[in-house]
């Protein structure tokens, strides 16, 4: 079971979330200026990157509140979460161990559903 | 016809778990594993919307007798009347049964100010799970620790229980309370009556 942490409630069983697509869509400023390829593109273009992506979750059960989650699509890692209105967090992947873990390392390397 | 209307809506509020009455009391289990559930029927619940920075947040606090409850997890009680924390600008105002719901003293201290104060109380019924079983019970269905030092007395979260989303309220030591939406509330009542049958039963090691 994956545990996201909701930036109010902490971390939670993914099953109480709902996911919402890619994080910092803006509206279109002038939507009636938009042509029509542009208004499908705004609608319906979504990035598709392997590695951290910036997307939205929402806290169905819980606080019921929408966040952003950082997430390595690869390998399903939430790297941050964070509120609406805060900044994109620089993706420092927790990812990538150079060298396996000395015993005495095993929380910090072995916990975390990765976060802040 | 002209008896009902004279009586008033609240002689014909019907709870949702009223049809269950006679069963919950059947499923209450004795013995040192004891565990019993009951309804909790047609307690007074308000939604309040608010900015907790605001000046309308402190008069609502006023209101209340106590501070708006300021993290997940958290609740705060004066007299008779419960707040729940459901949300960073959310809360729940919970009242026992027959007491009114403070609905027009909390839009009055909410004043012009943004935010909302809505009676709720027909939109979840409460339950009331005791005993030395109940924190067992909830465990089968609920993956939050609940755990005295993390979840004690007086703490409240959203949260699944079952597949039902509740609001879970520890009151005492081997008490809670689960609000279930109303239409929920038929179901969580039987998953939890089947989760606390095996209790009757000596342990098995
Ligand atoms: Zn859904
Ligand atoms: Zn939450």
């Amino acid at each position: 079971m994956l545990l996201v942490t909701c930036p109010w409630c902490g971390p939670r069983d993914e099953t109480e979330f709902h996911y919402g697509g890619q994080a910092h869509v803006p509206h279109p400023a002038d939507p009636a200026a938009l042509d029509d390829r542009q208004w499908a593109e705004y609608v319906f273009y979504r990035e598709n990157p392997k590695g951290p992506f910036a997307e939205r979750w929402m806290h169905a059960t819980g606080c019921r509140r929408w966040f952003n989650a950082l997430r390595d699509t690869a390998s399903y890692r939430i790297l941050a979460t964070y509120r609406p209105h805060e900044p994109r967090p620089s993706p420092q992947p927790v990812e990538t161990p150079t060298a396996p873990p000395s015993p005495g390392d095993r929380r910090a390397a072995g916990s975390s559903g990765g976060n802040r | 016809m002209a008896d009902l209307t004279a009586t008033g809506p609240a002689a014909l509020r019907r709870s949702p778990l009223a049809h269950l009455t006679d069963a919950l009391r059947a499923a209450t289990v004795t013995g040192p594993r004891a565990v019993a559930l009951a309804e909790w029927p047609c307690a007074a619940m308000v939604s309040l919307r608010v900015d907790p920075a605001s000046p309308a947040a402190g008069r609502i606090a006023q209101a209340l007798g106590a501070t708006l409850p300021a993290r997940c997890g958290r609740t705060a009680s004066a007299g008779s009347r419960t707040t729940l924390w459901l949300g960073p600008d959310e809360w729940l105002v919970v009242a026992p049964p027959g007491a009114p719901a403070p609905t027009a003293e909390l839009a009055a201290a909410l004043g012009e100010e943004p935010g909302s104060v809505v009676d709720v109380s027909a939109n979840r019924t409460v339950l009331e799970l005791r005993g030395p079983a109940a924190r067992q019970v909830l465990e089968k269905g609920c993956a939050l620790d609940l755990h005295p030092r993390v979840f004690g007395r007086g703490q409240a979260v959203s949260t699944l229980v079952g597949p039902v989303p509740v609001v879970l309220w520890r009151t005492g030591v081997d008490s809670y309370r689960l609000l279930p939406r109303s239409s929920f509330a038929d179901h969580l009542a039987r998953w939890l009556m089947d989760a606390m049958s095996e209790y009757a039963l000596p342990e098995v090691d």
